[in-house]
């Protein structure tokens, strides 16, 4: 080999994003705002159910397997409800890369807006770019020793007070919270805040932009869901070169070659050089910009929201493509229709659970059983799932008019009192008089009806009675 | 005035060239190798913590000593330590005393069922429906009785068992060998087919009459007089619809001819008092109990 060996391996350039002014910082720091509030304050949210369900607004009970949001409870079986959801997270992230690329890297991932929180930080107790740098440059002093430790302590307060956001999702938070601070709680809580403490630490104030660009699958994916109309950051190079700096500008294109783009940037690339990998569509040059052409009286927008399509349109000496033009188009108009679908599907379903919510399963081993009598009966297992907050009866009767007989187990009465949210579980014996049409078929169609003995509410089992086949 | 041409930055290359294609050289983060490095590190703790490498008479133990299947067997005594306290009480218990929904009578219900499914379901079928010659234990029909002290005897001492001094006999003679000839054994079965509603349909009416008179001369010793049948020597209610070994005419007639001997094992040694508690009280709930 001629060439000497390139390096495989380089260090990581540190990155010292400069505070900036503007509509998308500001876009910014209310998508943050809002983001941290409602994961910080969302489990304190009180919510009345009655005396045997958690008073929790939103809580994952994991050890009684349910989940409650607000006025909804879900349980096991239905977890289709947060597959749909899911399937909703997943469209809507399509349809917003498909239309405005990575939106959601740039304003509302977690991992931008804890990073933000701990820049945010950073700024406060080491100072603004040049600060800092200074700093990064200086020897280890005494300030610098300072320095550096309030804020791994600032870093480490906002991280454990993240991992101790987490698990009140799964506990009753004000109980939790108590538990926490003497030391009664599980010790899964208290690991599971280290490890968030940790992750949060680490992956906000130290890896920052090294996670989006080696360790997150998403920005290698989302590639897949942009076209010409998608709507990325860009620089307009036909208006902006040649660069230049200085007062005589008539060789020169609007570029001031200020570099205020490249230091506002959180993940240290320069937009001039046009899109790139490492790119998270945040806007903070466009702020850092518009402020410098505003201050050299010239127009906004040398570095802004546009399209691929739109480069060669502008260079044509055209006007700007209106951004519905780029919007509508059909594949966002389908990703919408899907996530709608999906959304419309999920309401209606929710809103169409059985008010009695009934199960039954025939027994069939064996499938019948004759009596000393001669009378054949058959046995199923049946289920009430109770959704309330208290004991409810449920009653069992067969149509009426029906020479068959029903007997539940444990009840003269027919009535099965199921536990407060509780899938209570009986057996039921349903008994064919000998000789009878039912005991000699095969088969017969059997429908068994569920009165909720409190509302009055009717549901009905269909299910098969076994004969004898003779 | 500085005015200085763009420099457009590309990537290196990493100095190949293949056909004019040439390889970008975009490095990786120097602390990528330092994770790299660590999991190497990582992996030889494992490789000596805990069981890994093949030898000729089995892995190597690891010095922390794991073992799956030690940690079942920990977890298998950490529950059986749980339910010492109701195995107990199960095994002194007053099966009949027992309350519907107690954590006891849940046990008991419970822990009777995995003893059914190993020990019981052979013969009596894994739901409980019972075989030819096996009784079902869903209908309500008992031989012996169906009363939860009754079962319990029958699971302990057995019926007809060689090793339980206790256990439950009773022998139908083989009415074949010289007792009746053919034509009364005949009568008979024609008789005792005509009490029972499954069978009465059958039944030759021509022998009927005479085969009462064989039936009060010698069976109702045991099946009384109405052919009812007697608990407690196991002899079987003819008059009701169910039949252990068969309804129809050829069945019944080798049954009086060769004299069935049907043998349960008793459990008292080999199953705990709890697990023989455990098994009747599951049985008693099945549909049939008394």
């Amino acid at each position: 080999m001629s060439d000497a060996p390139e390096q495989l391996y380089a260090p990581r350039e540190p990155i010292f994003p400069k505070r900036v002014k503007g509509t998308f910082r500001s876009l910014k720091w209310w998508i943050m705002g809002l983001t941290l509030g409602v994961y910080y304050l969302a489990p304190w949210i009180r919510w009345d159910r009655g005396p045997n369900l958690p008073d929790q607004a939103i809580l994952v009970d994991m050890a009684n397997r349910r989940f409650f949001f607000f006025w909804i409870e879900i349980w096991p079986h239905e977890f289709y409800f947060i597959a749909g959801l899911l399937i909703m997270a997943g469209l809507g992230l399509f349809l917003f890369t498909s239309a405005a690329g990575r939106v959601w890297c740039g304003y509302t991932c977690p991992q931008t807006v804890w990073t933000d929180l701990m820049i945010l930080v950073e700024r406060w107790i080491e100072g603004d770019r040049n600060a800092r740098i200074r700093l990064h440059r200086q020897k280890w002093d005494a300030e610098k020793i300072r320095k550096r430790i309030v804020k791994f302590i600032a870093w480490i307060l906002i991280a454990v007070a993240t991992g101790g956001a987490w698990v009140f999702y799964f506990a009753d938070a004000p109980t939790l919270l108590m538990d926490l601070v003497t030391g009664q709680a599980h010790p899964l809580a208290y690991s599971t805040i280290l490890v968030l403490t940790l992750t949060t630490f680490f992956f906000g104030g130290i890896a920052r932009e090294q996670i989006c660009i080696y360790a997150c699958p998403w920005p290698r994916i989302q590639a897949a869901m942009m076209d010409e109309d998608t709507i990325t950051i860009a620089y307009r190079e036909w208006r902006g070169e040649p660069r230049g700096r200085g007062k005589k500008r008539d060789d020169l294109g609007d570029c001031i070659d200020c570099n205020a783009c490249v230091a506002v940037c959180p993940m240290g690339i320069d937009i001039r050089d046009g899109q790139q990998m490492e790119c998270i569509t945040c806007g903070l040059c466009i702020d850092a910009c518009d402020e410098m052409m505003v201050k050299v009286g010239k127009e906004r927008g040398l570095i802004d929201y546009l399209a691929l399509k739109d480069e060669a349109y502008e260079r044509a000496g055209n006007q700007k493509i209106p951004v519905m033009k780029h919007l509508l188009r059909p594949r966002t108009i389908l990703y919408t229709s899907l996530w709608t679908l999906v959304g419309v599907a999920l309401t209606v379903a929710i809103f169409a659970r059985p008010k009695v919510d009934v199960t039954i399963r025939p027994v069939r081993n064996p499938t019948y059983v004759t009596l000393s009598d001669g009378s054949i009966r058959n046995t199923y297992d049946v289920g009430v799932r109770n959704r309330h907050g208290e004991e409810w009866p449920y009653y069992f009767t067969l149509t009426d008019g029906s020479n068959l007989t029903v007997e539940l187990e444990g009840s003269d009465k027919l009535v099965l009192v199921a536990p407060p949210d509780t899938e209570a579980k009986q057996r039921l014996y349903v008994v064919a008089p000998p000789g009878s049409e039912t005991a000699k078929l095969d088969r017969s169609d059997l429908r068994i009806w569920v009165v909720d003995g409190v509302t009055g509410d009717r549901a009905h089992l269909d299910t098969v009675f076994n004969g004898k086949g003779r | 005035m500085s005015k200085k041409p763009v420099e457009k930055k590309e990537p290196e290359t990493t100095g190949h060239e293949w056909d004019g294609i040439q390889e970008f050289n975009n490095p990786l983060p120097r602390w990528w190798v330092w994770v790299f490095y660590l999991t190497i590190v990582w992996g030889i703790w494992y490789t000596i913590a805990y069981p890994a490498w093949p030898m000729i008479k089995g892995a190597t133990a690891g010095y922390l000593g794991f073992s799956t299947r030690a940690e079942v067997a920990d977890e298998i005594d950490r529950f059986k330590g749980m339910n010492s306290e109701l195995e107990a009480q199960l095994a002194s218990a007053d099966l009949t005393a027992l309350e519907q929904g107690s954590d006891l009578h849940n046990y008991a219900i419970q822990s009777g069922r995995a003893t059914f499914a190993t020990w019981c379901s052979q013969c009596h079928g894994s739901g409980a429906a019972g075989n030819v010659g096996y009784p079902n234990l869903l209908d309500n029909d008992w031989l012996w009785g169906g009363a939860l002290e009754d079962i319990q005897t029958t699971v302990a001492h057995g019926i007809r068992s060689e090793d339980d001094d206790d256990t439950r006999y009773s022998e139908m003679p083989a009415f074949g060998d010289d007792y009746l000839s053919d034509e009364e054994i005949a009568q008979v079965v024609a008789y005792a087919m005509s009490l029972s509603p499954e069978t009465k349909d059958a039944a030759d009416m021509s022998l009927v009459a005479d085969g009462a008179v064989v039936f009060a001369d010698n069976c109702s010793s045991c099946h009384m007089e109405d052919g009812t049948g007697d608990r407690s020597q196991g002899a079987p209610n003819l008059t009701d619809a169910i039949w252990l070994f068969g309804d129809d005419k050829d069945t019944i007639t080798s049954i009086v001819s060769e004299g069935p001997y049907g043998v349960m094992p008793a459990w008292s040694g080999k199953l705990t008092d709890s697990q023989i508690n455990a098994v009747s009280a599951y049985v008693h709930q099945l549909g049939g109990g008394e």
